[in-house]
């Protein structure tokens, strides 16, 4: 069994990192959380860009990404009379049992006085998780979310079989891993659904793929048809351009569909692969993949990426040799190899996956040594929603 | 060095190449552990991101890549032959459609 260092967290989740969580649960607090979270070393803030209200899918994505054990402490900042209060997200997080503190601008006398007091409860957290080892566990301990953007021809060539390799020994040894943007899967329901571990698995594949292309279709667009552009790049099947892109999530049966919407934001439950109903849009995917508990992530590219995410390291993998010279300052693994026949598919996907280990242990990924905090959380229109007669 | 093309996944009876391939011109397939299981000339020119039959196929039988099924041959292909639209049909729908808007990855 390979085995990682990592952090043990009160709920027996164990974080490959120690983050501080400054959540503002409204842009109005943003600002000043920011200020407060570049005071202190390892602490990174994040809020929600739609508006003032509680709408239970901001609610579900903002306690996932503090409820993640990478995270080791929570601020919340709130402006103090916001809808979304920082008691809705307490109530959530506090079970966990790390540390979670809620102060608000209007309360606190302005925005000086929310800084000082805001410093003070993170560098008070900072001093006591510096005592914090990290310790050995079972590589089973992790969820690896895969995602790509910025895709070339030689994404389903080379780096999306290469990382579905490096997917397939983590389920092997007992980890899970997860992968989304649902609308990436239009034309794959009856192979995704074949490899479904029960019919209501099998069920909710079809129910997912199916919804998401009618949403596309009632905004003009036809996802199950294919462009002369990928024709002309050899992409022959609606079945063949989709499966290219979720053989990044390797070939493992396919445990759960992880639902995420009003009434929830599910996590894994047991080992295996997971497919979760996330937005078809890199950043926003990996941000509710992180919320829904995935520790780490590997992000192919091959046209190059900057991205990185706020608490969870991100592993970004070219299958393009020219992309991995020029965007070196960005992409962590060259997965061009396989196309000069210099490394096997399969060697590329066990470096990948020692990668996976190092990054665990502790080894920062070239967007983390960037300090890149990337984190957007998505929602879907309530209305639009209720107008396809899905809400 | 000879032009490459890549078996995805043990199951597959196609493999995708890795760059343009001149009609005669070797071509070496590699499974996905690095191993040499075909050498071919193509009679055609194959370019970059397509693929080559790895098996003869006859009408209908299954084109299988990343170990799935990609389409159905529309008639009989043989081994080295380039494989796409004009020998292949979508198992679910046809794919010759219009360009499709917003949705490019």
């Amino acid at each position: 069994m390979t085995e990682f260092m990592g952090y043990e967290r009160p709920d027996g989740q164990v974080g490959i990192r120690n983050h501080l969580l400054v959540i503002a649960p409204i842009d109005c607090s943003y600002e000043p959380a920011k200020k407060i979270a570049e005071q202190v070393e390892g602490a990174v803030a994040v809020t929600q860009t739609y508006g003032c209200g509680n709408d239970s899918m901001l609610v579900h994505n903002l306690a996932g990404t503090a409820l993640n054990p990478n995270v080791a402490g929570v601020l919340i900042v709130g402006l103090g009379c916001e809808t979304l209060t920082g008691e809705i997200l307490m109530d959530l997080i506090e079970p966990s049992g790390k540390p979670v503190y809620n102060i608000t601008i209007q309360k606190e006398g302005g925005t000086l006085k929310t800084h000082e007091k805001g410093v003070r409860i993170l560098q008070k957290m900072k001093q006591e998780l510096a005592e914090l080892q990290r310790e050995t566990f079972p590589i089973n301990k992790l969820t690896l979310a895969v995602e790509c953007g910025g895709s070339d021809a030689t994404s389903g060539l080379a780096a999306n079989p290469a990382v579905g390799v490096a997917a397939d020994k983590l389920i092997e040894e007992g980890g899970s891993v997860m992968f989304g943007e649902t609308q990436e899967m239009s034309g794959t329901q009856q192979v995704l659904a074949r490899r479904a571990v029960n019919k209501e698995v099998s069920d909710a594949i079809y129910e997912i793929i199916e919804t998401q292309e009618a949403r596309l279709k009632a905004m003009g667009v036809d996802s199950r048809w294919m462009s002369k552009g990928n024709i002309d790049g050899g992409l022959t099947t609606i079945e063949e351009k989709s499966l290219g892109a979720v053989r990044k999530g390797g070939t493992k049966p396919i445990q759960g569909v992880l639902f995420n919407d009003w009434e929830r934001l599910d996590k894994p439950t047991k080992p295996g692969l997971y497919l979760m109903d996330g937005p078809g849009w890199d950043v926003p995917s990996v941000t509710h993949m992180v919320a829904a508990g995935a520790q780490i992530v590997c992000f192919t590219s091959g046209r190059g990426s900057t991205t990185g995410h706020a608490i969870a390291p991100v592993i970004k993998i070219t299958g393009n040799p020219e992309t991995y010279e020029m965007m070196m300052d960005n992409m962590d693994i060259n997965a061009g190899t396989i196309l000069d026949g210099s490394e096997s598919l399969n060697s590329v996907g066990q470096r990948i996956y020692d990668m996976i280990r190092r990054t665990a242990n502790g080894r920062q990924t070239k967007a983390e040594a960037l300090g890149y905090k990337d984190y957007i959380v998505f929602k879907r229109s309530r209305e639009a929603e209720h107008m396809l007669g899905h809400c | 060095m000879s032009k490459k093309a890549i078996q995805i996944d043990a199951k597959d009876n196609v493999a995708t190449t890795t760059s343009i391939v001149e009609a005669g011109e070797k071509l070496e397939v590699l499974s996905p552990d690095g191993a040499v299981i075909l050498e071919t000339k193509p009679v055609e020119k194959i370019i970059f991101g397509h693929k080559i039959a790895l098996k003869p196929l006859d009408t209908d039988e299954p084109i299988i890549k990343y170990g799935e099924i990609i389409g159905v041959a529309s008639k009989p292909i043989k081994v080295g032959e380039w494989v796409h639209t004009h020998n292949v049909n979508s198992a679910r729908l046809h794919t010759a459609g219009e360009e499709v808007r917003g949705i490019t990855s």
